[in-house]
């Protein structure tokens, strides 16, 4: 990379994580309260009467899962939020007339909402440490899954932006499309527990491969094999990817 | 080598509206360049193409000799833009809008520092510096995007309307700015409505409309073209319209006349004609801005020959 893409991939990545942790109550502080009233009601009060799933305590079960719903949420908003409002108040502009290849336009982007995703990420597992003893049984696949996730979902988040016309289309598809994914992806509950055909249907959702993975990083054992659930990242991140480099290089809502 | 060569640009945008039919435009390096036209014109389109704000439909655009499909980096390089919408964050600070923007050109974090504070100092925005870009005046917005567009040391600045909405005085001092940037070998390229700024900045102008050049000349060539002027001239009292010889002469009322003055004709024998039939000239001044009806007739012209045109 050139030293000139490389100080343009900086400025924008610093840009990124200025904007978020200057509105630091509206991006960092949410997720640590929900998260604090998941591990409250479902791992305490309810966790404690379900018993034992997979083997593990309840809560021990779905700190994983609630772990990556914060960092799919947080970096798909902070990209989709971030990149909609430059194009809203003009300010893309900036970005279009610089000498900027477009792969480190999106780079920058995805960047800061991997910052936003792991400060999160960081945030929500030192409030778990209350209610629960984190054990960790293999570090780096548990970073690897995070980092793809949160790549994954920022550069979907940049494609949602770049079609969206008003502040209402980036959040039809994290309400309607996201959080019936996330909810249905098996953070609260083992695949084991459903029918052989929802098994089969509960497959086809990809977020189950990410919850999966991030939870076989902890535990040590999942519903879906580690490298299935790599593949299954690698393989979203290609496809968003390339339809994210397609859309910025064509001018897609950015260009007339 | 041009700072700028346009051939045969053309843009028609997706519900069908032709901007551009087709517009050649060429600016030698150093000039200070005027793009003149009424609104909807093709001025912004123009600018959005040169700058890759708006894709072109067919033509070619060259920036000091590099095309913007083979060498669009290199292009850009060479171009500063300030836009006439704000198009800045209104969260960010003047500092860190400038710093930013010379970071997408690949301007270092230490070096774009100095150049912030050279530049905004130079705009008078230094002691804004931590402000929030919203709590800005328009003023000083205007000023923010001319030193935003400077920071990574473009070749040549195009400007849309720099100092539309801004008041006399700081548009006076962005004139003479921008003189001195010229002077420094910047090239300048700007659009306005005000011609007198034109008039008083630019050394050659093109006036386009409906998305034709309808005229492409030196400034100097253009106001030889005004052959006569019209003053208002405020007397003593007047009786009856007074007769000038060589020269229309209308009364408006008691304290008022109207004289037409043709070009090189000096104004001397007006005053010695009217102290010869015992009237006081008190004061003058132009009728209305010559350069703007000179402006309106060219426009006109330019759509009455594409008239006749379309009618063959």
């Amino acid at each position: 990379m050139s030293s000139r893409n490389m100080v343009a991939l900086r400025t924008i990545w610093i840009k990124e994580c200025t904007r978020f942790l200057r509105i630091w109550v509206q991006t960092l502080v949410p997720p640590a309260i929900t998260m604090s009233l998941y591990f409250v009601i479902f791992g305490n009060l309810i966790g404690s009467r379900i018993g034992q799933m997979g083997g593990f305590t309840y809560m021990e079960f779905i700190v994983p899962g609630l772990i990556m719903m914060s960092v799919i949420t947080s970096s798909y908003s902070n990209v989709s939020s971030s990149f909609f409002s430059a194009k809203f108040q003009n300010s893309i502009e900036e970005l279009m007339v610089a000498p900027i290849p477009h792969w480190i336009l999106i780079l920058g982007y995805v960047g800061g909402g991997i910052a936003r995703a792991l400060i999160i990420g960081v945030i929500v597992t030192v409030v778990s440490l209350f209610f629960v003893d984190i054990r960790i049984h293999n570090l780096v696949s548990l970073i690897l899954i995070l980092v793809l996730t949160a790549s994954l979902f920022s550069a979907a988040g940049l494609i949602n932006a770049v079609y969206a016309k008003t502040f209402d289309d980036i959040s039809i598809i994290p309400t309607f499309v996201l959080t019936p994914l996330t909810y249905l992806g098996g953070v609260f509950y083992s695949l084991s527990l459903l029918p052989e055909f929802w098994q089969w249907v509960s497959k086809v959702n990809p977020i189950v491969y990410m919850v999966n993975g991030f939870r076989y990083g902890f535990l040590g054992t999942a519903d879906v094999a580690f490298s299935t659930s790599l593949f299954v990242l690698v393989l979203f991140n290609i496809l968003f990817f390339t339809v994210a480099y397609q859309l910025i290089s064509r001018g897609i809502g950015t260009r007339s | 080598m041009k700072a700028l060569d346009i051939q045969d640009l053309k843009k028609t945008y997706k519900g069908g509206v032709q901007a551009l039919k087709g517009i050649n435009l060429s600016v030698e390096q150093g000039d200070f360049f005027a793009l003149l036209g009424p609104n909807g014109a093709g001025k912004s389109t123009t600018i959005g193409i040169i700058s890759s704000l708006v894709n072109k439909s067919s033509g070619s655009v060259k920036v000091s000799g590099h095309c913007i499909d083979e060498e669009l980096v290199e292009a850009k390089t060479c171009i500063g833009l300030v836009p006439q919408e704000f198009n800045f964050s209104q969260f960010e600070t003047p500092f860190q809008i400038v710093v930013n923007q010379a970071g997408y050109y690949g301007v270092p974090r230490k070096i774009a520092k100095v150049r912030a504070e050279k530049y905004l100092t130079q705009l008078d925005l230094w002691d804004k510096r931590d402000s929030r870009a919203r709590e800005l005046s328009g003023g000083m917005k205007r000023r923010l995007m001319i030193a935003r567009a400077l920071m990574h040391e473009p070749k040549i600045l195009i400007l849309d309307e720099p100092t539309a909405g801004v008041d006399i005085e700081i548009r006076r001092s962005m004139w003479s700015f921008l003189t001195e940037l010229n002077e420094q070998g910047i090239t300048i390229i700007l659009t306005t409505h005000y011609l007198e700024e034109a008039e008083m900045l630019c050394r050659n102008i093109a006036i386009i409309d409906k998305g034709t050049i309808v005229e492409n000349t030196s400034m100097k060539n253009l106001i030889s073209k005004l052959n006569i002027e019209t003053f208002i001239l405020d007397t003593s009292p007047v009786k009856e319209s007074p007769t000038l010889e060589g020269f229309n002469c209308r009364q408006v009322d008691d304290h008022t006349i109207e004289v037409d003055v043709p070009k090189d004709t000096s104004l001397n024998s007006v005053f010695t004609q009217l102290s010869q039939q015992e009237i006081q000239v008190l004061s003058m001044r132009n009728k209305s801005n010559r350069l703007e009806e000179l402006f309106v007739k060219l426009v006109e012209d330019g759509r009455n020959s594409t008239e006749e045109k379309a009618n063959v």
